[in-house]
Protein backbone atom coordinates (compact mmCIF):
# COMPACT_ATOMS: atom_id res chain seq x y z
CA UNK A 1 0.00 0.00 0.00
CA UNK A 2 1.19 3.72 0.16
CA UNK A 3 1.80 6.31 -2.45
CA UNK A 4 5.07 7.67 -1.81
CA UNK A 5 6.64 10.91 -3.51
CA UNK A 6 10.00 10.30 -4.86
CA UNK A 7 12.20 13.67 -4.41
CA UNK A 8 15.79 15.42 -4.57
CA UNK A 9 18.14 16.73 -1.34
CA UNK A 10 18.38 20.12 -1.98
CA UNK A 11 19.76 20.92 1.53
CA UNK A 12 20.13 19.25 5.20
CA UNK A 13 18.31 21.60 8.25
CA UNK A 14 19.47 19.55 10.69
CA UNK A 15 20.67 15.96 12.16
CA UNK A 16 17.42 14.66 11.48
CA UNK A 17 15.59 16.57 8.92
CA UNK A 18 16.57 17.41 5.25
CA UNK A 19 15.06 19.66 2.46
CA UNK A 20 13.13 17.39 -0.80
CA UNK A 21 12.25 18.80 -3.59
CA UNK A 22 9.41 17.25 -4.76
CA UNK A 23 8.29 17.86 -8.15
CA UNK A 24 9.40 21.67 -7.85
CA UNK A 25 7.67 21.88 -4.15
CA UNK A 26 10.52 21.56 -1.26
CA UNK A 27 9.24 19.99 1.61
CA UNK A 28 11.28 18.92 5.14
CA UNK A 29 11.15 15.34 5.33
CA UNK A 30 12.75 13.49 8.36
CA UNK A 31 15.64 11.19 7.19
CA UNK A 32 15.59 8.97 10.55
CA UNK A 33 14.68 6.02 8.30
CA UNK A 34 17.72 6.31 6.24
CA UNK A 35 20.25 6.82 9.48
CA UNK A 36 19.92 10.01 9.79
CA UNK A 37 20.59 13.25 7.67
CA UNK A 38 24.25 14.42 6.29
CA UNK A 39 25.46 16.47 4.07
CA UNK A 40 26.30 13.72 1.08
CA UNK A 41 22.76 12.93 0.78
CA UNK A 42 22.41 16.16 -1.34
CA UNK A 43 21.86 15.66 -4.78
CA UNK A 44 20.24 12.08 -4.16
CA UNK A 45 17.05 10.67 -4.48
CA UNK A 46 14.64 9.59 -1.69
CA UNK A 47 11.09 8.16 -1.99
CA UNK A 48 8.90 9.86 0.67
CA UNK A 49 6.19 8.52 2.67
CA UNK A 50 3.89 10.33 5.27
CA UNK A 51 6.57 13.06 5.74
CA UNK A 52 9.48 10.46 5.94
CA UNK A 53 12.36 9.12 3.42
CA UNK A 54 12.04 5.32 3.45
CA UNK A 55 14.09 4.41 0.59
CA UNK A 56 16.62 5.72 -1.64
CA UNK A 57 16.16 5.49 -5.39
CA UNK A 58 18.33 5.95 -8.50
CA UNK A 59 17.59 9.84 -10.38
CA UNK A 60 16.40 7.69 -13.22
CA UNK A 61 13.46 5.88 -10.99
CA UNK A 62 12.73 8.94 -9.58
CA UNK A 63 11.77 11.25 -12.64
CA UNK A 64 9.82 7.88 -13.66
CA UNK A 65 7.63 7.58 -11.38
CA UNK A 66 7.11 12.08 -10.84
CA UNK A 67 6.26 11.66 -14.58
CA UNK A 68 3.49 9.31 -13.84
CA UNK A 69 2.65 10.94 -10.60
CA UNK A 70 1.96 14.74 -12.42
CA UNK A 71 0.48 12.51 -15.05
CA UNK A 72 -2.13 11.52 -12.56
CA UNK A 73 -1.99 15.28 -10.96
CA UNK A 74 -2.99 16.30 -14.51
CA UNK A 75 -5.60 13.85 -14.75
CA UNK A 76 -7.54 14.16 -11.69
CA UNK A 77 -9.41 17.89 -11.05
CA UNK A 78 -11.05 16.60 -7.77
CA UNK A 79 -8.20 15.18 -5.21
CA UNK A 80 -8.15 17.24 -2.48
CA UNK A 81 -5.05 17.67 -0.09
CA UNK A 82 -6.77 15.30 2.29
CA UNK A 83 -6.62 12.19 0.23
CA UNK A 84 -3.05 12.21 -0.47
CA UNK A 85 -2.55 12.44 3.34
CA UNK A 86 -1.78 8.22 3.73
CA UNK B 1 -18.39 11.14 -15.93
CA UNK B 2 -15.35 11.75 -13.62
CA UNK B 3 -12.92 10.22 -16.44
CA UNK B 4 -13.84 12.86 -18.77
CA UNK B 5 -10.85 14.18 -19.05
CA UNK B 6 -8.73 11.43 -20.03
CA UNK B 7 -6.85 10.85 -23.33
CA UNK B 8 -9.17 9.29 -25.89
CA UNK B 9 -6.28 7.34 -27.38
CA UNK B 10 -3.57 6.60 -24.55
CA UNK B 11 -0.67 5.79 -25.54
CA UNK B 12 0.96 2.30 -24.45
CA UNK B 13 4.55 2.16 -24.32
CA UNK B 14 6.46 -0.29 -26.13
CA UNK B 15 7.73 -2.25 -22.74
CA UNK B 16 3.87 -2.84 -21.88
CA UNK B 17 3.18 -3.75 -25.33
CA UNK B 18 5.87 -6.59 -24.87
CA UNK B 19 4.98 -7.76 -21.14
CA UNK B 20 1.28 -7.43 -22.80
CA UNK B 21 1.95 -9.80 -25.02
CA UNK B 22 3.20 -12.18 -23.27
CA UNK B 23 0.92 -12.31 -20.37
CA UNK B 24 -1.49 -13.18 -23.23
CA UNK B 25 0.92 -15.84 -24.65
CA UNK B 26 0.05 -17.83 -21.40
CA UNK B 27 -3.06 -20.06 -21.49
CA UNK B 28 -3.04 -21.22 -18.04
CA UNK B 29 -5.92 -19.68 -15.73
CA UNK B 30 -4.90 -17.34 -12.87
CA UNK B 31 -7.08 -15.40 -10.31
CA UNK B 32 -4.46 -12.97 -8.40
CA UNK B 33 -5.07 -11.07 -5.47
CA UNK B 34 -3.01 -7.73 -4.99
CA UNK B 35 -3.22 -6.02 -1.51
CA UNK B 36 -2.03 -2.86 -2.03
CA UNK B 37 -4.62 0.30 -2.51
CA UNK B 38 -2.33 1.91 -4.90
CA UNK B 39 -1.95 -1.02 -6.75
CA UNK B 40 -5.62 -0.68 -7.23
CA UNK B 41 -5.41 2.83 -8.19
CA UNK B 42 -2.80 2.04 -11.12
CA UNK B 43 -5.13 -0.83 -12.13
CA UNK B 44 -7.87 1.13 -12.25
CA UNK B 45 -6.70 4.46 -13.36
CA UNK B 46 -5.25 2.61 -16.52
CA UNK B 47 -7.61 0.17 -17.37
CA UNK B 48 -5.46 -2.76 -16.86
CA UNK B 49 -8.29 -5.03 -16.33
CA UNK B 50 -9.56 -4.02 -19.74
CA UNK B 51 -6.64 -5.56 -21.26
CA UNK B 52 -5.79 -8.39 -19.61
CA UNK B 53 -6.43 -11.50 -21.27
CA UNK B 54 -10.21 -13.39 -20.04
CA UNK B 55 -8.05 -16.26 -18.27
CA UNK B 56 -6.07 -13.40 -16.06
CA UNK B 57 -8.45 -12.04 -13.00
CA UNK B 58 -7.10 -9.45 -10.58
CA UNK B 59 -8.83 -8.76 -7.94
CA UNK B 60 -8.43 -6.05 -4.72
CA UNK B 61 -7.38 -7.45 -1.40
CA UNK B 62 -7.36 -5.65 2.10
CA UNK B 63 -4.58 -3.10 1.06
CA UNK B 64 -5.93 0.02 1.89
CA UNK B 65 -5.38 0.76 5.37
CA UNK B 66 -8.46 3.25 5.73
CA UNK B 67 -10.49 0.70 4.87
CA UNK B 68 -9.16 -2.06 7.76
CA UNK B 69 -9.80 0.11 10.32
CA UNK B 70 -12.13 -1.21 12.91
CA UNK B 71 -15.41 0.60 13.47
CA UNK B 72 -14.07 0.21 17.29
CA UNK B 73 -11.32 1.99 16.91
CA UNK B 74 -12.59 4.79 15.38
CA UNK B 75 -15.33 4.72 17.88
CA UNK B 76 -12.37 5.21 20.61
CA UNK B 77 -10.62 8.22 18.79
CA UNK B 78 -14.28 10.00 18.51
CA UNK B 79 -14.47 9.09 22.16
CA UNK B 80 -11.16 10.69 23.09
CA UNK B 81 -12.75 13.80 20.61
CA UNK B 82 -15.26 14.13 22.50
CA UNK B 83 -13.85 13.62 25.81
CA UNK B 84 -11.67 16.86 25.12
CA UNK B 85 -8.76 15.55 23.80
CA UNK B 86 -7.23 17.15 20.19
CA UNK B 87 -7.56 13.98 17.67
CA UNK B 88 -4.75 14.63 14.86
CA UNK B 89 -4.96 11.74 12.18
CA UNK B 90 -4.38 11.43 8.56
CA UNK B 91 -7.22 13.46 5.81
CA UNK B 92 -9.02 9.86 4.91
CA UNK B 93 -8.90 8.52 8.13
CA UNK B 94 -11.67 11.19 9.14
CA UNK B 95 -13.94 10.93 6.72
CA UNK B 96 -14.46 7.03 7.57
CA UNK B 97 -17.39 6.24 9.42
CA UNK B 98 -17.18 4.60 12.47
CA UNK B 99 -20.23 2.92 14.00
CA UNK B 100 -22.65 6.05 14.35
CA UNK B 101 -20.37 8.66 12.79
CA UNK B 102 -16.85 9.88 11.61
CA UNK B 103 -14.67 12.12 12.98
CA UNK B 104 -15.49 14.59 10.92
CA UNK B 105 -18.94 14.31 11.74
CA UNK B 106 -17.68 14.79 15.32
CA UNK B 107 -15.43 17.68 14.29
CA UNK B 108 -18.61 19.32 12.70
CA UNK B 109 -20.47 19.16 16.32
CA UNK B 110 -17.45 20.41 17.73
CA UNK B 111 -15.24 17.93 18.74
CA UNK B 112 -10.89 19.03 18.48
CA UNK B 113 -10.43 17.05 14.88
CA UNK B 114 -7.22 18.21 12.76
CA UNK B 115 -5.89 16.57 9.73
CA UNK B 116 -2.33 16.62 9.41
CA UNK B 117 0.49 15.58 7.00
CA UNK B 118 2.69 13.39 8.99
CA UNK B 119 3.03 12.35 12.45
CA UNK B 120 5.72 14.99 13.10
CA UNK B 121 3.02 17.86 12.40
CA UNK B 122 0.84 16.53 15.34
CA UNK B 123 4.02 16.73 17.37
CA UNK B 124 5.02 19.91 16.57
CA UNK B 125 1.16 20.92 17.17
CA UNK B 126 1.82 19.20 20.74
CA UNK B 127 5.39 21.51 21.39
CA UNK B 128 3.34 24.38 20.21
CA UNK B 129 0.24 24.53 22.30
CA UNK B 130 1.00 22.79 25.37
CA UNK B 131 -2.87 23.64 27.38
CA UNK B 132 -3.96 20.73 24.54
CA UNK B 133 -3.38 17.08 24.85
CA UNK B 134 -2.54 15.89 21.39
CA UNK B 135 -3.83 12.36 20.48
CA UNK B 136 -2.23 11.21 17.08
CA UNK B 137 -4.53 8.34 15.45
CA UNK B 138 -1.64 5.71 14.37
CA UNK B 139 -3.04 3.77 11.34
CA UNK B 140 -1.53 1.99 8.24
CA UNK B 141 0.90 -0.78 7.74
CA UNK B 142 4.44 -1.15 7.55
CA UNK B 143 4.97 1.89 5.27
CA UNK B 144 3.88 4.13 7.56
CA UNK B 145 4.63 2.58 11.19
CA UNK B 146 8.40 2.90 10.91
CA UNK B 147 7.41 7.04 11.18
CA UNK B 148 5.58 6.67 14.12
CA UNK B 149 8.11 4.61 15.66
CA UNK B 150 10.91 7.01 15.08
CA UNK B 151 8.81 9.96 16.00
CA UNK B 152 8.31 8.36 19.52
CA UNK B 153 12.50 7.33 19.96
CA UNK B 154 12.79 10.63 20.08
CA UNK B 155 12.12 13.31 22.92
CA UNK B 156 7.73 13.51 22.58
CA UNK B 157 6.03 16.48 24.69
CA UNK B 158 4.07 15.48 27.63
CA UNK B 159 0.62 16.40 25.71
CA UNK B 160 1.42 14.12 23.27
CA UNK B 161 0.66 10.53 22.80
CA UNK B 162 -0.45 7.52 20.06
CA UNK B 163 -3.58 5.87 19.39
CA UNK B 164 -2.50 2.47 17.10
CA UNK B 165 -4.56 0.96 14.99
CA UNK B 166 -1.65 -0.41 13.19
CA UNK B 167 -1.37 -3.33 11.06
CA UNK B 168 1.09 -5.84 9.28
CA UNK B 169 0.33 -6.99 5.67
CA UNK B 170 1.85 -10.49 5.43
CA UNK B 171 -0.35 -12.48 8.39
CA UNK B 172 -3.72 -10.60 6.43
CA UNK B 173 -2.09 -12.23 3.33
CA UNK B 174 -1.50 -15.92 4.64
CA UNK B 175 -4.85 -15.78 6.52
CA UNK B 176 -6.82 -14.83 3.18
CA UNK B 177 -4.75 -17.57 1.47
CA UNK B 178 -6.24 -20.10 3.79
CA UNK B 179 -9.83 -19.59 2.52
CA UNK B 180 -9.79 -17.00 -0.28
CA UNK B 181 -10.39 -18.72 -3.58
CA UNK B 182 -6.90 -16.86 -5.20
CA UNK B 183 -3.81 -18.60 -7.05
CA UNK B 184 -1.24 -16.07 -6.26
CA UNK B 185 -0.49 -12.66 -5.09
CA UNK B 186 0.96 -9.58 -5.88
CA UNK B 187 2.75 -8.44 -2.89
CA UNK B 188 2.94 -4.84 -1.59
CA UNK B 189 5.92 -2.78 -3.15
CA UNK B 190 6.07 0.56 -0.20
CA UNK B 191 5.58 -2.60 2.58
CA UNK B 192 8.48 -4.28 0.87
CA UNK B 193 10.87 -1.53 0.86
CA UNK B 194 10.69 -1.47 4.39
CA UNK B 195 9.85 -5.26 5.17
CA UNK B 196 11.89 -6.59 2.23
CA UNK B 197 10.64 -10.01 0.57
CA UNK B 198 11.51 -12.32 2.85
CA UNK B 199 8.19 -12.27 5.32
CA UNK B 200 6.63 -13.38 1.87
CA UNK B 201 8.36 -16.41 1.50
CA UNK B 202 6.30 -18.61 4.14
CA UNK B 203 3.50 -17.64 1.56
CA UNK B 204 5.03 -18.99 -1.23
CA UNK B 205 6.12 -21.92 0.24
CA UNK B 206 2.43 -23.04 0.72
CA UNK B 207 2.26 -22.83 -2.68
CA UNK B 208 1.40 -19.29 -3.78
CA UNK B 209 3.20 -17.56 -6.30
CA UNK B 210 4.19 -14.44 -5.62
CA UNK B 211 5.57 -10.90 -7.11
CA UNK B 212 6.52 -7.69 -5.51
CA UNK B 213 5.27 -4.96 -7.71
CA UNK B 214 6.17 -1.61 -7.85
CA UNK B 215 3.23 0.78 -9.22
CA UNK B 216 3.65 2.02 -12.72
CA UNK B 217 1.23 0.27 -15.62
CA UNK B 218 3.94 -1.73 -16.53
CA UNK B 219 5.16 -2.93 -13.03
CA UNK B 220 1.58 -3.92 -12.40
CA UNK B 221 2.04 -6.12 -15.85
CA UNK B 222 5.77 -7.51 -15.44
CA UNK B 223 4.21 -8.57 -11.60
CA UNK B 224 0.88 -10.67 -13.37
CA UNK B 225 4.16 -11.95 -16.01
CA UNK B 226 6.01 -13.15 -12.91
CA UNK B 227 3.54 -14.77 -11.51
CA UNK B 228 2.25 -16.58 -14.98
CA UNK B 229 5.63 -17.94 -15.46
CA UNK B 230 6.13 -19.19 -12.02
CA UNK B 231 2.90 -20.90 -12.59
CA UNK B 232 3.64 -22.59 -15.83
CA UNK B 233 6.74 -24.33 -14.23
CA UNK B 234 4.13 -24.92 -11.18
CA UNK B 235 6.76 -23.45 -8.29
CA UNK B 236 5.94 -20.92 -6.62
CA UNK B 237 8.82 -18.30 -4.82
CA UNK B 238 8.82 -14.70 -3.96
CA UNK B 239 9.76 -13.02 -7.37
CA UNK B 240 11.26 -8.70 -6.79
CA UNK B 241 9.48 -7.00 -9.34
CA UNK B 242 10.55 -3.75 -8.15
CA UNK B 243 14.33 -3.93 -7.09
CA UNK B 244 14.75 -0.33 -8.03
CA UNK B 245 13.35 0.16 -4.41
CA UNK B 246 13.23 -2.92 -2.90
CA UNK B 247 15.50 -4.70 -1.19
CA UNK B 248 15.46 -8.97 -0.32
CA UNK B 249 16.60 -7.59 3.21
CA UNK B 250 14.16 -4.59 3.19
CA UNK B 251 15.12 -1.26 4.94
CA UNK B 252 17.30 -2.27 8.28
CA UNK B 253 17.08 1.00 9.82
CA UNK B 254 13.58 1.41 9.63
CA UNK B 255 12.56 -2.44 10.55
CA UNK B 256 15.00 -1.62 13.79
CA UNK B 257 13.39 1.32 15.00
CA UNK B 258 9.80 0.01 14.14
CA UNK B 259 10.73 -3.53 16.17
CA UNK B 260 12.54 -0.84 18.95
CA UNK B 261 8.98 0.80 19.83
CA UNK B 262 6.56 -1.56 18.57
CA UNK B 263 5.89 -5.19 19.46
CA UNK B 264 3.32 -7.94 17.72
CA UNK B 265 -0.15 -8.74 18.65
CA UNK B 266 -3.73 -9.60 17.18
CA UNK B 267 -5.38 -7.06 15.46
CA UNK B 268 -9.22 -6.58 14.08
CA UNK B 269 -9.24 -6.04 10.87
CA UNK B 270 -12.76 -4.50 9.49
CA UNK B 271 -14.80 -6.53 7.90
CA UNK B 272 -12.58 -9.33 8.29
CA UNK B 273 -12.27 -9.82 11.87
CA UNK B 274 -9.08 -10.88 14.01
CA UNK B 275 -5.98 -11.80 12.51
CA UNK B 276 -3.78 -13.27 14.45
CA UNK B 277 -0.31 -11.91 14.75
CA UNK B 278 -0.92 -8.71 12.56
CA UNK B 279 -0.84 -5.59 14.55
CA UNK B 280 1.69 -3.47 15.89
CA UNK B 281 1.18 -2.49 19.57
CA UNK B 282 3.75 -0.52 21.44
CA UNK B 283 5.94 -2.13 23.74
CA UNK B 284 5.74 -1.42 27.63
CA UNK B 285 8.69 1.29 27.55
CA UNK B 286 6.38 3.17 25.62
CA UNK B 287 2.92 2.70 27.67
CA UNK B 288 3.02 6.41 28.52
CA UNK B 289 2.95 7.29 25.43
CA UNK B 290 -0.31 4.74 24.56
CA UNK B 291 -3.22 7.24 24.04
CA UNK B 292 -5.66 3.90 25.07
CA UNK B 293 -4.04 3.59 28.54
CA UNK B 294 -3.35 7.20 29.38
CA UNK B 295 -7.29 8.70 28.83
CA UNK B 296 -8.64 4.87 29.68
CA UNK B 297 -11.17 6.76 32.40
CA UNK B 298 -11.46 9.65 30.41
CA UNK B 299 -12.99 8.42 27.29
CA UNK B 300 -14.89 5.20 28.99
CA UNK B 301 -18.50 7.51 29.26
CA UNK B 302 -17.88 9.15 25.55
CA UNK B 303 -16.98 5.46 23.92
CA UNK B 304 -20.51 3.80 25.71
CA UNK B 305 -22.39 7.19 24.08
CA UNK B 306 -20.85 6.02 20.64
CA UNK B 307 -22.22 2.39 21.26
CA UNK B 308 -25.21 2.92 22.77
CA UNK B 309 -26.55 4.89 19.69
CA UNK B 310 -25.64 1.80 17.21
CA UNK B 311 -26.91 -1.34 20.06
CA UNK B 312 -23.51 -2.13 20.07
CA UNK B 313 -23.79 -3.31 16.30
CA UNK B 314 -21.98 -2.71 13.31
CA UNK B 315 -24.41 -0.99 10.36
CA UNK B 316 -24.65 -2.76 7.41
CA UNK B 317 -24.39 0.13 5.05
CA UNK B 318 -22.67 -1.75 2.24
CA UNK B 319 -20.52 -4.63 1.34
CA UNK B 320 -17.18 -3.20 2.02
CA UNK B 321 -16.30 -6.97 3.69
CA UNK B 322 -17.33 -8.91 1.04
CA UNK B 323 -15.00 -6.47 -1.33
CA UNK B 324 -12.21 -6.68 1.44
CA UNK B 325 -11.91 -10.16 0.57
CA UNK B 326 -11.96 -10.86 -2.85
CA UNK B 327 -15.51 -12.38 -2.55
CA UNK B 328 -17.27 -9.33 -4.27
CA UNK B 329 -16.84 -6.74 -6.93
CA UNK B 330 -18.20 -3.07 -6.06
CA UNK B 331 -20.79 -2.98 -9.27
CA UNK B 332 -22.47 -6.16 -6.93
CA UNK B 333 -23.10 -3.60 -3.56
CA UNK B 334 -26.67 -2.41 -4.02
CA UNK B 335 -24.95 0.91 -2.42
CA UNK B 336 -22.80 1.24 -4.97
CA UNK B 337 -22.46 4.79 -6.72
CA UNK B 338 -26.02 5.76 -5.56
CA UNK B 339 -26.20 6.21 -1.69
CA UNK B 340 -22.74 5.19 -0.82
CA UNK B 341 -19.81 7.94 -3.15
CA UNK B 342 -16.71 9.31 -3.00
CA UNK B 343 -18.18 12.74 -1.73
CA UNK B 344 -20.82 10.93 0.39
CA UNK B 345 -19.33 7.31 1.44
CA UNK B 346 -21.74 4.90 3.39
CA UNK B 347 -18.40 2.82 3.71
CA UNK B 348 -14.63 2.46 3.87
CA UNK B 349 -13.74 0.96 0.60
CA UNK B 350 -15.63 4.36 -1.21
CA UNK B 351 -13.16 6.71 0.96
CA UNK B 352 -9.55 6.46 0.17
CA UNK B 353 -8.00 6.75 -3.29
CA UNK B 354 -6.61 3.53 -2.16
CA UNK B 355 -10.56 1.75 -1.58
CA UNK B 356 -11.37 -0.23 -4.12
CA UNK B 357 -15.11 1.40 -4.79
CA UNK B 358 -13.50 4.16 -5.03
CA UNK B 359 -10.98 3.65 -7.82
CA UNK B 360 -14.44 1.54 -9.37
CA UNK B 361 -16.38 4.70 -8.91
CA UNK B 362 -13.78 6.92 -9.88
CA UNK B 363 -12.65 5.18 -13.29
CA UNK B 364 -15.10 2.94 -14.41
CA UNK B 365 -17.89 0.81 -12.86
CA UNK B 366 -16.09 -2.11 -13.86
CA UNK B 367 -12.43 -1.15 -12.23
CA UNK B 368 -10.66 0.54 -14.79
CA UNK B 369 -10.52 2.69 -18.62
CA UNK B 370 -9.96 1.12 -21.21
CA UNK B 371 -6.16 2.06 -22.55
CA UNK B 372 -5.55 -0.25 -25.40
Amino acid sequence: MCIAIPGKVKSIVNENTATIDMGGICRDVNMDLMGGANESQIGRHFLVHVGYAIAEISEEESEETMHLLRQIAGLEEIDTPESESI
Amino acid sequence: MENGNLPSKPAVPELEKKLLGRIKGSKKPLRIMHVCGTHERTIAKYGLRSILPKNIEVISGPGCPVCVTPEEDINIAIALAKSGATVVTFGDMMRVPGSAESLLDAKSEGANVKMVYSIDDAIALAEKKPELEVVFFGIGFETTVPANAAALLRKTPENFSLLTSQKQTPPAVEFLARDADVDAFIAPGHVATIIGTKPFESLAEKGFPIAVSGFEPGDILLGINLLQMQAEEGISRVDNGYPRAVKPEGNQIALKIMNEVFETSDSEWRGIGKIENSGLVLRKEFEEKDAAKKYEDLYASALEDVRKKTGGKDKKRCICAAILTGKAKPSQCPNFGKECTPKNPAGPCMVSQEGMCYNWFRYSREGGNRVA
